[in-house]
């Protein structure tokens, strides 16, 4: 990043308000907090060994610890109206997003009462009350997401379409061809790439020519920026002025984060391809102490971030409980949700004429 | 009402001025409805299924994109699920194989992985079928291959008659629906349809249901059943069997999914000898499936069943090669002969 745009950070940081930096520190606490607590109910009944089908909460997960700040930099930006299409690793999004924490916590241990009446699971959570979506094929959310910003230019409103992706989607073609539609017709859409440095097992050296996602988009005509540090401010900063092109008409924009994966790919990842090192310094870089820090510099005190804390914490234990609480869907629920027309679609009646020369 | 007058509709059409009429009429009654797609604004489709559309619609409405079907396709279930009614256009249906993520894992999978929460009413057009030399990547009907798939409905129309009223549905249909039309069939200049499916048209908007085959031919002996171009070719065929006493009955599916079972059915009930014809490859495909249908349900019904499709080989390009693979009236009349006691 160049110098100018550390100083324009720096002249930011000053105007974001610190009822705005308690804000971003509840949610992304929130997510923190949300992430641990699920590996500690999901690794229940698993062991020992590892059974990945067994447990509460069955199936993949993956989780987001150490990305928070990409989430809730850009999601404060965002109206309800707002799209926000997630990748694989979703819950951080969500919840900055403003999903419903409850019923999505219920689809997670596949409950009736979940997102998706237990359909669909970590990787499949709708909430079309605030407009996310997730979707677990490596950026195949991101044409869906400039669906959303060709939406809102055809109905002439001011909303967005926002595709989160990982670095290792930067080179999948759902991502360069949406960037070049979304281009083409100077779409209203934002794409958040979050760089955890990781795809799987993959570090990004290995599989991406550019070491800078953001720079995908200067073939594409659009402007490009990425955030160096894992600040939930430098992301605030560079979203804003990102989904303010977008509401003003003056098309896309790629934004590259660095964050941080503080855990597995997904729960019961041994990480044999990662170092020891590498894995403490992510641990290290921690955009949550990073902000509490700023905070403590704004004056707030010990006292506000544990109240803060222990108030995302009881909401996350509630949401646990409700979802521990609701009902598992009946075997026979299966086969619903196939349409929501009948099959016959709007009609199932033949319509009368008659036609010169038979219909033979 | 017209209809109700029983006036008989003598305004023929081909059909893809029935497709693009049913269009332009549900484009005038809602605004949500858009038309995106590769060479669909001037040139007005390859295949003719936007013939002057851009001139009442304009490039908003009717809107060629970027060649991409991964990006316009999945644009389009993004617009669908904010509440737009898409119509996205994949020029050849052999072109599904550079989207099929956006078309198998979002637009079908959605409405159901969302358990209702969210729904994609879209409707995917693609051209299909061969007989005109284009070989192996740009003959394929693929219908086996988007009816396996659970969560789209999937709609083949013969006539322009058909036509029309299956649009009209699938554009107002809440659901994603996968329209396929038969090139052959359309009636474009450079490439001759066969007699049959320009029809009397209805100049009023109609509604076809889904699910619902059609008897084009009544007949006593034999159960035909087919789809897309492949009803006509059984017609001829039956034309002529009428000449040697054999009296056949063709059943036009109309849509693979849902899929008319209990038609067929009667028709086998009566015939006892069904004969299965479709232009997808035979493996797998629409022909088992339809013979899998009436055996299941009861194995007595049937005494004898034959099926014609293309064999399990990529489409050849010289004609003599084509026209030994792909059916024609001859291979359904052998067919049905061999059905015979």
């Amino acid at each position: 990043m160049s110098d100018s745009n550390q100083q324009r950070l720096g002249g930011f940081m000053t105007s974001v308000s610190t009822t705005q930096m308690k804000s971003f520190y509840e949610d992304m606490v929130t997510a923190r907090v949300y992430e641990e607590r699920l590996q500690e109910e999901y690794m229940e009944g698993k062991t020992p060994g590892f059974d990945i089908s067994a447990g509460q909460i069955p199936g993949e997960l993956h989780l987001a610890a150490g990305q928070e700040a990409a989430a809730v930099g850009v999601c404060h930006h965002l109206r309800d109206e707002d799209t926000v299409t997630a990748p694989h690793r979703p819950h951080h999004i969500a919840i900055a997003k403003g999903v419903d924490l409850k019923r999505m916590t219920a689809e997670i241990f596949g409950r009736e009462t979940g997102l998706s009446s237990g359909k669909g699971g970590h990787m499949h959570l709708f909430d079309p009350d605030v407009n996310f979506a997730c979707s677990g094929i490596i950026a195949e959310g991101v044409p869906p997401a400039v669906g959303a910003g060709l939406t809102a230019q055809k109905r002439n409103e001011d909303s967005v379409g926002v595709a989160f992706l990982g670095e290792g989607a930067i080179s999948q073609g759902a991502f360069l061809e949406s960037l070049n539609f979304a281009s083409v017709h100077d779409m209203p859409v934002v794409f958040i790439i979050e760089d955890n440095d990781w795809a799987i097992s993959m570090p990004k050296e290995r599989v991406a020519d550019s070491q800078d996602g953001s720079r995908r988009a200067d073939g594409f005509d659009m402007p490009g920026i990425r955030v160096d540090q894992d600040d939930v401010l430098a992301v605030s900063e560079a979203a804003r002025e990102a989904v303010g092109r977008a509401r003003d008409g003056n098309g896309p924009t790629v934004i590259e984060v660095q964050v941080h994966r503080r855990m597995g790919h997904f729960m019961g990842d041994p990480e044999t391809y990662r170092s020891e090192a590498d894995q403490e310094a992510h641990r290290r870089r921690d955009s949550i102490e990073r902000l509490a820090a700023d905070l403590r510099s704004h004056g707030v005190d010990d006292e506000t971030l544990a109240e803060i804390r222990e108030r995302a914490e009881s909401r996350v234990e509630e949401a646990i409980e409700w979802a521990k609480d609701q009902p598992k869907p009946d075997p026979e629920d299966a086969y619903d949700d196939m349409w929501v027309n009948p099959p016959s679609g709007v009609t199932d009646t033949e319509p009368n004429f008659d036609l010169a020369g038979g219909d033979d | 009402m017209a209809q109700q007058q029983r006036q008989t509709v003598e305004r023929t059409r081909t059909m893809s001025d029935a497709m693009v009429e049913a269009i332009a009429t549900e484009m005038r009654e809602n605004e949500e409805v858009f038309y995106m797609g590769e060479d669909v604004a001037d040139y007005g489709g390859i295949f003719d299924s936007t013939e002057g559309l851009l001139e009442e619609f304009g490039r908003d409405r009717i809107m060629d994109v970027p060649i991409s079907e991964t990006s316009y396709i999945g644009a389009a279930v993004g617009a669908a699920q904010e509440g737009m009614r898409p119509i996205a256009e994949l020029m050849f249906v052999d072109f599904f194989g550079v989207a099929m993520d956006q078309i198998y894992n979002q637009m079908a999978k959605n409405t159901y992985m969302s358990g209702g929460a969210v729904n994609v009413p879209m409707v995917l057009t693609a051209a299909v079928g061969g007989t005109y030399n284009d070989a192996a990547q740009h003959s394929q009907t693929l219908y086996g291959t988007f009816a396996h798939v659970p969560g789209m409905k999937v709609v083949v129309p013969s006539t322009a008659y058909d036509a029309k009223g299956l649009m009209h549905n699938a554009i107002r249909d809440d659901d994603p629906v996968a329209y396929m039309f038969h090139k052959r069939l359309m009636g474009i200049g450079w490439l001759p349809a066969p007699d049959g499916p320009k029809t009397a048209v209805p100049e009023t908007e109609y509604t076809i249901p889904f699910g619902s085959a059609d008897v084009k031919r009544e007949g006593d002996d034999v159960t035909v059943v087919t789809l897309g171009l492949h009803v006509h070719r059984a017609l001829d065929a039956a034309e002529r069997l009428a000449e040697e006493g054999i009296d056949v009955e063709v059943i036009d599916l109309r849509s693979l999914v849902p899929l008319d079972e209990e038609t067929i059915r009667e028709s086998v009930d009566k015939t006892g000898r069904l004969v299965a014809v479709d232009e997808d490859y035979q493996s797998f495909g629409v022909t088992g499936e339809v013979i899998t249908r009436v055996v299941e349900d009861d194995p007595g019904s049937v005494e004898a069943v034959e099926r014609v499709a293309i064999p399990d080989i990529p489409i050849p390009y010289a004609r003599p090669m084509e026209n030994e693979v792909v059916p024609d009236s001859e291979d359904i009349q052998e067919a049905i002969r061999a059905t015979e006691p």
